[in-house]
């Protein structure tokens, strides 16, 4: 088999058209000889409505007849530590779907989501925020893409008390972790034929911290001339972002304020319940819904089974994409594009009132 | 007089074709492998066992064995001379044909002109560790002196083959934006070369594709 000389970084979601418009490939893909092979992916259903959407991606994958095993572990957000089993798993297929981990607030335990990033070493968070055929808002022509450090900011999970009343909380930002990030994002925008790359900071104010940020993202602007490079600080983005989203393609960002403005996208473009993402490292990647991996619903839609698979459907046609099953991919998004697009079969956060079940049975009736 | 005599040497010719289980085997399941991989529902095995029957007989053996292995896609014999005849009467009934070296050459060039022409069909070859991008079908088709003289050879076949290989790279954004280029260029029919009913050269053709480039 040939060796791969192109890294997984580059593998990752190259996603040339919207995924709601890509055609059926008119021009065959030639596989080489066993690719054809399943590939084992480790999965996490969580916490909350998280059984109940990777069950959907389960049945959908099952009817597609999907080259893809899947090994199942039972990770709860309130556990110390992810248990050392799932780390061997995720080590070993290089590929993870999860479903939802909820934090607790306060409490003294460290976030899951965060321990399994850091251990592995999945720096790059990405969501793709885009209108759906098929589903109003607000703003038109919304495609953006929030590319987010994951490891280091202000999740770095560093905090004391000072004094009894006095708590410090550090945010780290390393050269390091801000020059990969900002070529992931670069090497992204040049991957996938996006025009702007924009920085998101706050370097008015934490002039050291966000500034080296920006330092890097400059650097690295220099070796990509045909790219547009610019910066917004993070209060104005939000502003912008909900008066006129369409002047943003492709933003890099560091933890805290990507979580933000990913969140915020999503909203303004449809909504958090249909939005594609997932997080990528050297050697493993980590597929979750687009943004809000914490969100775990609310115990009415766990117990109605009314959560929106959509989200999760989608990360896994990036997940298929990114174990080189394109077609596989494809099929999975047009099925649910058509799904959206009809309009009969929607959750309640799109405005109808299904079940999960009758989501996942319109797309797979879809399914050619 | 000496009656001519001629000593007719006699030299037999004999050819072998030889069909091995190794290879009838990998190609058969390369050829499911594809069109799993590609969500095609059909694959057809075309033979002349009636006539070549431990030959032929051993590829079409290894293609059964394959297919049981694929329920979900259908698969099917079809003797090579009614196969040519098919091709030309109904082609929409083939999908996937999976063929020995010889038929192979035959059914993909009679196939491609069929389905546009030798110079549109994109195509490739590949191994266990390496792949060789050309023209689909006619990879011995240099064209004539005219047509080099003239520069009016049609680049599409291999710009889309190329585009395959782009795709092999795993640079997936790039091999569609070039199809998409160069489909363009063609069903906007101004700028096509002789034998798709056009007179443009190559460069008019390349700068085409290139000005559709987004």
């Amino acid at each position: 088999m040939a060796k791969r000389s192109v890294s997984i970084l580059t593998r990752l979601l190259t996603n040339p058209s919207s995924p709601f418009t890509a055609p059926t490939r008119s021009i065959t893909y030639m596989p080489r000889p066993g690719d054809g092979a399943p590939r084992t992916v480790t999965l996490i259903p969580g916490d909350g409505i998280g059984p109940l959407v990777t069950g959907a991606v389960e049945q959908v994958f099952e009817a597609m007849h999907a080259p893809v095993h899947f090994e199942r572990y039972e990770v709860r957000g309130h556990m110390r530590r992810v248990p050392e089993e799932v780390m061997e798993s995720v080590k070993r297929n290089k590929v993870c779907l999860k479903g939802g981990l909820a934090t607790p607030v306060g409490g003294g335990v460290s976030s899951l989501n965060m321990q399994l990033r850091k251990e592995l070493d999945i720096f790059a968070s990405l969501v793709n925020c885009i209108n759906v055929p098929g589903l109003v808002t607000r703003h038109e022509n919304v495609d953006i893409v929030v590319i987010r450090e994951n490891t280091e900011g202000e999740y770095a999970g560093l905090e004391h008390e000072v004094v009894p009343g006095v708590v410090e909380s550090l945010k780290v930002i390393t050269k390091f972790c801000s020059e990969r990030i900002a070529r992931y994002a670069f090497e992204y925008a040049y991957l996938n034929n996006r025009k702007k790359v924009t920085a998101v900071h706050k370097a008015n104010i934490m002039k050291l911290a966000d500034g080296l940020f920006l330092e890097s993202c400059r650097e690295v602007a220099k070796a990509y001339p045909g790219i547009t490079y610019n910066e917004i600080i993070v209060d104005n983005c939000c502003m912008q972002l909900v008066a006129k989203p369409e002047q943003f393609d492709v933003m890099v960002t560091p933890n805290l304020y990507g979580n933000l403005i990913a969140n915020t996208a999503a909203g303004i473009a449809g909504g958090t319940g249909v939005m594609p993402g997932g997080n990528v490292g050297a050697e493993h990647a980590i597929f979750e819904q687009g943004a809000s991996a914490g969100n775990v619903g609310n115990d009415k839609i766990v117990e109605q089974k009314k959560a929106n698979p959509v989200a999760l459907l989608l990360s896994s046609a990036m997940m298929l994409k990114h174990l080189q099953f394109p077609t596989f991919a494809d099929r999975l998004e047009v099925a649910v594009k058509q799904v959206i697009r009809e309009g009969k079969w929607r959750t309640k956060d799109l405005g109808g009132d299904c079940t999960t079940q009758e989501v996942v049975d319109a797309v797979i009736a879809a399914l050619d | 007089m000496r009656g001519l005599s001629m000593r007719l040497f006699l030299v037999s010719l004999r050819v072998f074709m030889v069909i091995t289980k190794f290879c009838s085997e990998r190609i058969a399941k390369y050829a499911f492998e594809y069109a799993y991989l590609n969500n095609r529902k059909k694959v057809t095995a075309v033979h002349k066992a009636n006539i070549m029957k431990l030959a032929d007989g051993l590829f079409l053996e290894s293609c059964r064995e394959v297919a049981k292995k694929y329920p979900g896609i259908t698969y099917n014999e079809i003797i090579v001379d009614n196969c040519c005849m098919q091709l030309v009467a109904k082609p929409e009934q083939f999908d996937v044909m999976v063929t020995p070296n010889l038929y192979g050459n035959l059914v993909a060039n009679t196939a491609a002109g069929i389905a546009g022409g030798t110079g549109v069909m994109p195509g490739g070859n590949v191994g266990a560790d390496h792949a060789v991008f050309e023209q689909g079908a006619s990879a011995g088709n240099v064209g004539k002196d005219k047509i080099v003289r003239e520069n009016k050879a049609n680049p599409v076949a291999l710009l889309l083959s190329s585009a395959m290989m782009l795709r092999h790279l795993q640079f997936p954004s790039f091999a569609d934006r070039l199809e998409t280029a160069v489909k363009r260029v063609i069903s906007e029919g101004n700028c096509r070369t002789k034998d798709l009913g056009g007179q443009s050269t190559t460069q008019q053709v390349v700068d085409a594709v290139i000005a559709n480039l987004e």
